[in-house]
């Protein structure tokens, strides 16, 4: 790490530091919207009807919350049974 | 583990590129790859809801529906941006 510091440009570890964070920003919201649109798009109208819209944002929170179960959940299992290849290959 | 900085700011050979050149260029760079995503996306999801049986050619029903739906594409992505963004902030607050 120190190393690093003394040979990159610290502006610009900075800067990748934030693009890339940024980036996975986007790519979730890339991911989210295909998932959601199928989930709660009917035919596309005129406009984005509140009904359609508050299904989007549930589905983002309902998403997040699946994701951060199924983490917990697989970080329970492995606690309790042993590493995760055992209980994988049970 | 001196592979990526060093890289970048030795660039042997190639003449050496400032940090703001590459900072420009890594940007433009991204916004080309996040509109090809949501270009792709979009044309893959307003194809299967507009378009059921592939006829002729394009028709003008299939093609006003193509057109809406991709406005109700972009505004589900600015939706979903802000819900997102708003969970993250609610969750930074309670740590």
């Amino acid at each position: 790490m120190e190393n690093q510091g003394a040979t990159a440009d610290p502006q610009l570890q900075q800067f990748i530091e934030v693009e890339s964070q940024k980036q996975r920003f986007q790519q979730l919201v890339h991911q989210m919207t295909e998932v959601c649109w199928e989930k709660c798009m009917d035919k596309p109208g005129p406009k984005l009807d509140s009904r359609t819209e508050v299904c989007f944002v549930n589905c983002v929170e309902r998403f997040i919350d699946t994701s951060q179960f199924i983490l917990n959940r697989l970080e329970q299992t492995q606690r309790t049974r042993g590493t995760f290849s055992e209980s994988m290959s049970e | 583990m001196d592979g990526f900085g060093s890289d970048f700011s030795s660039g042997a050979g190639s003449g050496k590129m400032d940090t703001g050149t590459i900072m420009e260029q890594v940007k433009v760079q991204i916004a080309v790859a996040n509109a090809q995503e949501l270009l792709q996306r979009m044309t893959d999801k307003c194809f299967k809801k507009c378009i059921g049986k592939p006829g002729g050619s394009l028709d003008n029903a299939e093609q006003k529906c193509v057109a809406m739906c991709m406005d109700r594409y972009m505004d589900a992505w600015n939706t979903v941006s802000r819900a997102y963004n708003s969970r993250l902030q609610r969750e930074r607050a309670r740590i």
